[in-house]
């Protein structure tokens, strides 16, 4: 704050600023748009600020056109189990291949890279057949199976657990803890940083996803956010984007603020050294 | 009671451990000691159940644990890099071994285990036995602080009231003051047997540095290329060693080996003696040994005649490098500093060698031999028949 303003700190600013801008626009034109009226939206000239003060009417709107309560709540319960159970698979499995040895580690290693190759949607067709073969779909369990074993996570925390020193774990063992003590209360507790990190990129894409809600999902009792917002705006919307831009608005707050809240300690998580001795 | 016996282990068709034995009386502190490589830590681990043995047999307080894993031996090992829990406090660290074992595994659960019968009671005697451990090591103050913002040194006494604040079947310690600067080394040394001698567990200690073993121990275990040389008392391993690579390991600084070959009436003459080898063996090869401090500056034209080569002050004693007249070695000998106050590199010096104190080791076994010194004929001083 106190740094002088020169020239090349000024162009470094405005680059950055502009940068920013462009990756903020669309967002910034949503929140316009949850403000605007309906003839605001289609006027001819462009602006940012609404005309008359459209919000209060336009989230009404959607609430009354929408459940958004239950489009919320089934995207926590989504991202939220989706993340629960990736932790507790991928932790233990990465903790097994990073530090123990064991016959078939290496073919399991292979296992997790080829698994970082396949992308849902190679599998989304026979997981489909699967899922109505079982009568499974329009339910949490066909919306979060699929995801509970991320080779992604074990990849990321088999990279972190690598780092951590094999002594604390062999002092872990003499003071008297099973495997799974190791993993609950030396491996789990140090590997903060990377579970943070881990969670923002899955409770990002589990929120945003509507390539498998879409798929697995026709009744809207479990539609998460973004396929809700599908099918509020191809049955019941028709062009009233105002409201459609509010329900948009209300549905990325959630993840927005997260982010915010959990960007502080993921910095603080990163910064927490002293794990050598 | 303490025991490693016969423990054997390769790593592919590399021996690390040839059948080596190691037993403890109660209370005993021994020190292993060795060279970087010779297997001391692998055996210290093998001890601890983080590694397995090929074969052999290990006796916890008299029983046999071989097969048991690391967390059912009852262990307690200070790690060189300490190896103290980031995420915990210190005193929460030195609360984990007592936790672990005195909680049942409901009590330990987080919340929920608060509420479970006897946990308060038994939380609250560990918190006090913590806090007790705290203060015979002075680190009471520091208990609400992590690793992370605690110094070398103060790190060592948590991970060292980590292993001391319950009583396990044998304290295992590995380097543990390798990473301290040279004068808190000293002082922790002393601090560390006091508390050995206080919580009367038998210790194994495995070190590189000889000083270390030599002033800390009860016994001395020297391991050389896997296998155990020598176990004995620190004055025996130093006067008496038994091992040519063991007279050469321990001693700063070190022996002087000078190799020699016997006769044909297996006799060695070094200077005014004359040292006769056992009648057995074939092997004629012998290598003389003899410290640094058994050395004396004689008259002129006694002795071994030799050139200074260089002098070196500590202060308290003077160390010389001579070469000797003749052979072409280059001994070593440790005068007081008045004794050597008219020398100068490049001086030419008179040596005798106390003759009660020269050892014979075979030259290829390197095994001590029993020799028996006698005065040589006056005619044959000053020579060594090489």
């Amino acid at each position: 704050m106190t740094q002088t303003l020169n020239l090349g700190r000024i162009v470094r600013l405005s680059l950055l600023s502009f940068g920013a801008l462009v990756f903020l626009a669309p967002y910034i034109f949503m929140i316009s748009a949850a403000g605007k009226a309906q003839a605001d939206i289609f006027a001819s000239s462009l602006s940012l600020v609404p005309q008359q003060w459209y919000y209060v009417e336009n989230i009404q709107k959607a609430m009354s056109r929408v459940d958004i309560p239950t489009l919320l709540w089934n995207g926590v319960v989504v991202c939220g189990i989706i993340l629960i159970i990736q932790v507790m698979v991928a932790v233990p499995c990465a903790y097994a291949m990073a530090k123990l040895q064991f016959r078939g580690s290496r073919f399991m290693m292979a296992l997790v890279m080829l698994g970082l190759l396949v992308p849902i949607h190679a599998t989304a067709l026979p997981l489909y057949v699967a899922f109505d073969t079982l009568s499974m779909l329009n339910s949490y369990a066909a919306l979060v199976a699929p995801f509970s074993i991320s080779v992604f996570a074990i990849f990321l925390f088999l990279q972190f657990f690598r780092a951590l020193p094999d002594d604390l774990i062999h002092a872990a063992r003499l003071d008297g803890m099973s495997e799974l003590g190791v993993v609950a209360r030396v491996i789990l507790p140090n590997a903060w940083p990377a579970v943070t990190a881990f969670a923002i990129f899955s409770v990002v894409a589990h929120w945003n996803d509507l390539f498998w809600p879409l798929i697995v999902v026709t009744n809207s009792d479990y539609a998460t956010p973004p396929l809700g917002l599908l099918f509020f705006r191809a049955a019941e919307a028709g062009d009233d984007y105002g409201a459609l831009m509010a329900a948009t608005l209300i549905i990325t707050l959630p993840l927005v603020l997260a982010f915010l809240m959990a960007q502080k300690r993921f910095v603080e998580g990163i910064a927490m050294t002293g794990l050598k001795g | 009671m303490f025991a490693l016996r016969n423990i054997v282990k390769s790593f592919g068709s590399n021996a690390i451990l040839q059948s080596v034995t190691v037993e403890a009386e109660a209370g005993e502190f021994i020190a292993l000691v060795g060279p970087s490589g010779c297997g001391k830590s692998t055996l210290l681990r093998i001890a601890a159940g983080l590694d397995h043995c090929d074969s052999g047999e290990i006796l916890l307080a008299g029983k046999p644990v071989t097969g048991l894993s690391a967390s059912d031996r009852n262990v307690a090992m200070v790690f060189q890099s300490y190896a103290l829990y980031p995420h915990l406090t210190a005193g929460q660290n030195i609360a984990v071994p007592l936790a672990m074992r005195e909680l049942s595994t409901a009590q330990r659960l987080p919340i929920i285990g608060r509420f479970m019968g006897g946990s308060a009671a038994i939380r609250s005697n560990i918190q006090e036995r913590v806090k007790d451990m705290g203060v015979s090591l002075k680190i009471d103050h520091l208990l609400d602080r992590k690793p992370g913002q605690m110094s070398g040194g103060q790190r060592q006494r948590v991970a060292l009231a980590r292993a001391m604040v319950r009583r396990p079947a044998v304290f295992l310690m590995d380097e543990p003051l390798s990473n301290l600067d040279a004068n808190l080394r000293v002082h922790a040394r002393g601090e560390i047997v006091d508390l050995h001698r206080k919580a009367g567990v038998p210790t194994l200690y495995v070190t590189h540095d000889q000083s270390e073993a030599l002033s800390m121990a009860d016994r001395v275990a020297v391991m050389i290329g896997g296998k155990m040389l020598q176990l004995d008392t620190p004055q025996t391993i130093y006067e008496n060693p038994t091992h040519v690579e063991v007279a050469r390991f321990i001693g700063q600084p070190r022996i002087n080996l000078l190799e020699s070959r016997l006769n044909a009436n297996r006799l060695v003459r070094f200077g005014s003696v004359e040292l006769v080898a056992p009648a057995a063996g074939e092997n004629d090869t012998v290598t003389l040994g003899f410290r640094p401090e058994f050395v004396r500056l004689a008259a002129p034209g006694a002795g071994l005649s030799a050139q200074v080569e260089r002098l070196e002050f500590l202060g308290s004693e003077i160390i010389l490098f001579a070469r000797l007249h003749g052979m072409g070695e280059t001994i070593v000998v440790k005068l007081a500093p008045a004794e050597a106050r008219t020398l100068t590199a490049g001086a030419s010096v008179n040596l005798s060698v106390d003759p009660a104190h020269i050892m014979l080791f075979d030259g290829k076994t390197g095994a001590r031999l029993k020799a028996d010194v006698v005065e040589a004929p006056a005619h044959m001083k000053a020579t060594l028949h090489g």
